[in-house]
């Protein structure tokens, strides 16, 4: 099993003491299996991804990712799973401004110490930001930044990608695209995803889907 | 995975190359403005010291004969071969056309120990071809070069008439081959000597003066110097903080995304911590590069002759001493160090995740509000510190208190002006304006801060400086109004003296005294024999009736103001000289060459007191110096170091003064040049967040060209305004130096003196700076493409 999560559990303070907004969450993903998140707005889709990702702590339960227990490890452990075995895609793309997008595609693989020029050049080929690989982020539009996004986090190789709505900010017709393009390269490299999604459609396209309600998935 | 994390946070550098400018270029001025003013500080120093010795001022002891002027050489020898470290000057009279010239002749290699200890091994290898030139007073290079083929370089820090070289070249000058006319005793010997009484019965010791009396007055002024220096500081680590606070605020959204990438928290801070000592250790070598050439720019002569004749130690700091670039690298890491540790704090507790940054971003936003209390608490700490504390650390302590208090205060104190303004302003582009200045404020508030600082430091040292000049000038005028100051070898020679010259002078005045204990501290006791001299020239702090009158009849006594302030003694209390013998105060006189209690009463009271004392040193009035010098050398056979023609050393020591203050004034504009540069990068870096903040006014009406020079009047304004809050903290700053720190260190006040033309002028200069600093950025604001403006609004759809 590469994840597996049990009895997760996660409030956030309010004015009137802590609002709960996981109450137990159970879930297991295989290794290379997809799966979608969907859920109302606010339910804690995201809440849930970066606890997995060990952005955030958890107040009770356990989260285990490739046999390590993310739930008990330090900041520095957490880094190092982040680094080594999981691709994080962001709604907001979270790309480094001052790095070119060439630099930007093999950061975190040369983080990993994993850095492929070969398999970088493929990626960006693959969603084709050839021509872009000399420009600053801020140069890119919406779409191609997201593309930047997707081939940094699968460049490193890894186990997991967790993906938040990551074609969220872009129109119907570019997020199609975007879309197709990193299922076709998740399946290629036999990484596991889950994604966050509100679309019936893309949902539909991956193994499972499962709903987040009153802090539980169904 | 390390280089991977450094290369990115590098890109942030060289995707913004004017930010990595501000910073490294704030801290290496910072470090090079303290670097140049200990260079000065050095200097002057060495000056003093330089001074002293070729006068002969006594500072060490020296060895003369005890008949004639000649130490034969074996005499010499035999006190080395013994062990005593002596070193020999070979000093005569040399005539060139009309000048009568001073030579001094001293032994380069062991002059080293003139300098104390810690000099003697540098001194050595001071370089050979340096040994044939001959180093004279400005006046008298001309007059010197007509007689001698040896290479003569004008040195100011030579006395008038007075010319140095070395003891060869000396003896070929003088004629006077093998021989000595003085030995000065180092002040530290080796250990188990033998009586020097032995060794060379033919010569007498006489003994150092216990402490110049120039000397703890240039004292206090090197420590009100250093004051400065750390002040100059202050103002670079304004402008280091700006930059380390934007650069690190704008990488902070980059920060996350390394750490959700996979960079633990701890390795990044790691990175940036290297990043940070790199720049500083590149700044600090920078500036302590520019610290020297700034000392060397500013004081030339220092460089060309100090250091040719005395080797690496005189000239002191402006060799490229291995402690001077560590402390130079040391202070701009401690520098880099304070003005980046709020800005690590601050990383170090921002959470991973952008959401919960809001919360964070509260927080700091309710920082503002603390800062405002934290300001008044330190200026109210600052008023109270010399109330509630005693001490140096204390006067320090307030001092720090009060500038960063007021620091602190002036974005407040902005604001609230402007404020003021906006509710008071008439016209809707006024009041457009002055809101948009108030908005403008958190992004000028570091730079601001560093110009207020800059103008209170000008203000504050410009007002010591220019205070101590005028009470150094008064100061020599009262203490050294005698024309010659002769110091004999016995009372025998002393009483002769008397005789000799009592009726070729107008007054001879003893200088004699007692060392006792009054009021249980420690004093000295002097037996004036009072002239109209002394009336015409010394000036008392306090005074009750006709002081010297009462003097003179041994009715009262004069004390110093050292003495005054430790026993609270002033006019109309009693002073016990001895046991039943207690004279009313008639005077408190400054004192500020001493660093113990004085009294001075009539001499005939003295001699009654004191018996057994007879005086040995006087100070002559006279109309013809040079005359009475010819008489006293050849009727009394006295060398030429046993006189001191009053009247030189007091042009002479005035003329190092007046250096010092030419360098004082050099260093004030380059502070307040600094404090511009900070104003220039602020507005350049502020220039790019405008364009959204100005395009709504562009939309309404006003031409680009008008927006550009309102952003000019902008800065003029805060510059303005900041100059009505630095001109009290100048005062205070240099009140608490003058009356707070001073008394605490020397034991007596330096008269506060105010120079409203030189604020003027000081303010005219900030401001100018202001001016000149937002030009640019202005130009730019002015030449923005209306695509850039109009980009604007689109983004907004
Ligand atoms: N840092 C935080 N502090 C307080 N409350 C938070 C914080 N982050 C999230 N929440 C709250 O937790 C709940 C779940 O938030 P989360 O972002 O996980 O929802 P989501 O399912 O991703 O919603 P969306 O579909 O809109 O992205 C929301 O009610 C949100 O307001
Ligand atoms: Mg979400």
């Amino acid at each position: 099993m590469l994840l597996s999560v049990e009895n997760l559990s996660k409030s956030y303070p309010g004015p009137e003491g802590p609002v709960p907004v996981l109450r137990g969450v159970d879930l297991q993903v295989q290794a290379g299996a997809t799966l979608a998140l969907r859920g109302e707005s606010g339910s804690g889709k995201s809440t849930l991804l970066h606890l997995v990702g060990g952005l955030d702590r958890a107040d009770g339960g356990r989260i285990v990712i490739d046999g390590q227990e993310v739930t008990a490890l330090d900041d520095a452990g957490r880094a190092a799973l982040r680094r080594e075995t999981i691709g994080i895609i962001f709604q907001q793309f979270n790309l480094i401004p001052s790095l070119t997008v060439a630099a930007n595609i093999a950061f975190q693989a040369r983080l990993a110490g994993r850095h492929d020029a070969t398999r970088a050049a493929e990626l960006a080929e693959a969603l084709g930001l050839t021509e872009q690989l000399d420009k600053y982020p801020e140069q890119l539009s919406g779409g191609q930044q997201q593309r930047v996004a997707i081939a940094r986090a699968l460049a490193a190789r890894p186990a997991l990608v967790l993906a938040d709505e990551p074609t969220g900010n872009l129109d119907e017709d570019t997020a199609a695209v975007v879309m197709d393009q990193m299922l076709s390269l998740v399946t290629e490299t036999g990484a596991a995803l889950m994604m966050v999604t509100h679309s019936p459609d893309l949902a539909g396209r991956l193994g499972r889907q499962l709903h987040l309600r009153q802090g539980r998935l169904a | 995975m390390t280089a991977a994390g450094l290369a990115a946070l590098w890109s942030h550098w060289r995707r913004n190359p004017l930010q990595l400018f501000t910073l490294v270029a704030g801290l290496a001025l910072a470090t090079a403005l303290w670097s140049g003013v200990q260079a000065l500080n050095a200097q002057a120093r060495s000056s003093y010291d330089a001074a002293a010795a070729v006068l002969g001022e006594g500072r060490f002891d020296q060895l003369v004969p005890r008949v004639g002027d000649t130490i034969p050489r074996d005499t010499y020898l035999a006190l080395r071969e013994s062990g005593w470290l002596v070193s020999p000057v070979l000093e005569g009279p040399l005539r060139a056309d009309d000048a009568r010239i001073r030579i001094v002749g001293v032994d380069i290699p062991s002059v080293p120990r003139w300098a104390g200890s810690d000099a003697q091994d540098q001194r050595a290898d001071s370089p050979r071809q340096d040994r044939d030139a001959i180093f004279a007073h400005p006046g008298i290079v001309d007059a010197l070069a007509g007689i001698t083929e040896y290479p003569v370089i004008a040195n100011p820090d030579m006395a008038p008439d007075t010319a140095m070289t070395d003891i060869s070249v000396a003896e070929t000058l003088l004629d006077r081959p093998d021989a000595l006319t003085r030995l000065v005793v180092a002040r530290v010997q080796p250990l188990g000597l033998p009586d020097i009484a032995t060794v060379a019965p033919d010569l007498v010791r006489r003994a150092a003066r216990q402490s110049s009396d120039i000397d703890q007055l240039t004292d206090s002024f090197h420590l009100n110097l250093t004051a400065f220096g750390l002040l100059s500081f202050a103002v670079g680590i304004f402008i280091v903080h700006g930059a380390i606070g934007l650069a690190f605020e704008q990488r902070r959204a980059m920060i996350r995304t390394l750490r959700t990438l996979g960079l633990s928290l701890r390795r990044i801070m790691l990175l940036i911590a290297l990043e940070l000592l790199a720049l500083a250790v590149i700044a600090g070598a920078l500036g302590v590069a520019m610290g020297y050439a700034l000392a060397a720019t500013l004081l030339p002569d220092v460089a060309a002759t100090l250091e040719g004749l005395y080797g690496a130690q005189v000239a002191g700091v402006l060799q490229l001493d291995p402690a001077w670039w560590l402390s130079g690298l040391g202070i701009a890491l401690a520098g880099a160090v304070l003005a980046g540790a709020g800005a690590f704090w601050t990383i170090a507790r921002m959470p991973i995740l952008a959401t919960g940054a809001r919360a964070w971003a509260v927080a700091s936003g309710q920082r503002r509000g603390w800062q405002g209390i934290l300001a008044v608490v330190l200026v109210g700490l600052a008023g109270f510190g010399p109330v509630l504390g005693g001490g140096l650390l204390a006067g320090f302590a307030s001092l720090a208190c009060l500038l960063l208090g007021a620091a602190l205060a002036l974005p407040l104190v902005l604001d609230g002006l402007l404020a003021l303004g906006e509710r008071r302003a008439q016209g809707v582009r006024t009041q457009w304006f002055l809101a948009d200045t108030r908005q403008q404020l958190p992004g000028l508030r570091l730079a601001l801060m560093a110009l207020l600082l800059a103008m209170a430091a000008n203000i504050g040292v410009s007002t010591m400086v220019s205070s101590f000049r005028l009470t150094f000038t008064g100061f020599l005028d009262q203490r050294l109004f005698a024309d010659l100051y002769v110091e004999t070898d016995d009372t025998a020679q002393g009483a002769a003296l008397q005789r000799i010259v009592a009726d070729r002078t107008r007054a001879v005045l003893p200088i004699q005294w007692v060392d006792t204990q009054v009021a249980g501290q420690q004093a000295e006791i002097y037996g004036a024999r009072v002239a109209p001299a002394y009336a015409e020239n010394w000036q008392f702090i306090a005074r009750d009736g006709s002081v010297w009158d009462r003097v003179a009849a041994g009715e009262a006594a004069i004390i110093n103001e050292q003495l005054a302030r430790r026993a609270d003694l002033w006019p109309g209390d009693g002073v016990t000289l001895s046991p039943g013998r207690t004279l009313p105060i008639a005077g408190v006189v400054g004192d500020y060459g001493n660093p113990i209690g004085q009294v001075v009463i009539g001499e005939p009271l003295f001699q009654r007191l004191f018996p057994d004392v007879a005086p040995e040193r006087f100070g002559l009035v006279t109309d013809d110096p040079d005359g009475l010098r010819a008489v006293l050398e050849t009727e009394l056979g006295l060398s030429q170091g046993q006189i001191t023609d009053q009247a030189a050393l007091k042009a002479f020591s005035l003329d190092v003064f007046e250096r010092t203050f030419t360098v004082t004034a050099a260093l004030n504009v380059l502070t307040l040049s600094v404090a511009g540069f900070a104003i220039l990068m602020s507005l350049l870096t502020l220039a790019a967040m405008r364009v959204p903040q100005l395009a709504p006014a562009w939309a309404l009406g006003m031409t680009r060209r008008s927006l550009g020079r309102l952003e000019v009047l902008r800065a003029v304004v805060l510059a303005a305004l900041t100059l009505l809050v630095a001109l009290p903290l100048g005062l205070a700053l240099a009140w608490m130096l003058l009356t707070v720190i001073n008394v605490e260190a020397f034991g007596w006040r330096l008269p506060m003196y105010l120079f409203p033309g030189d604020y003027a002028v000081l303010g005219g200069l900030s401001v100018l700076a202001a001016l000149l600093a937002a030009l640019w950025p202005a130009r730019r604001l002015a030449r923005t493409p209306p695509s850039d403006l109009l980009k604007v609004f689109a983004n907004e759809g």
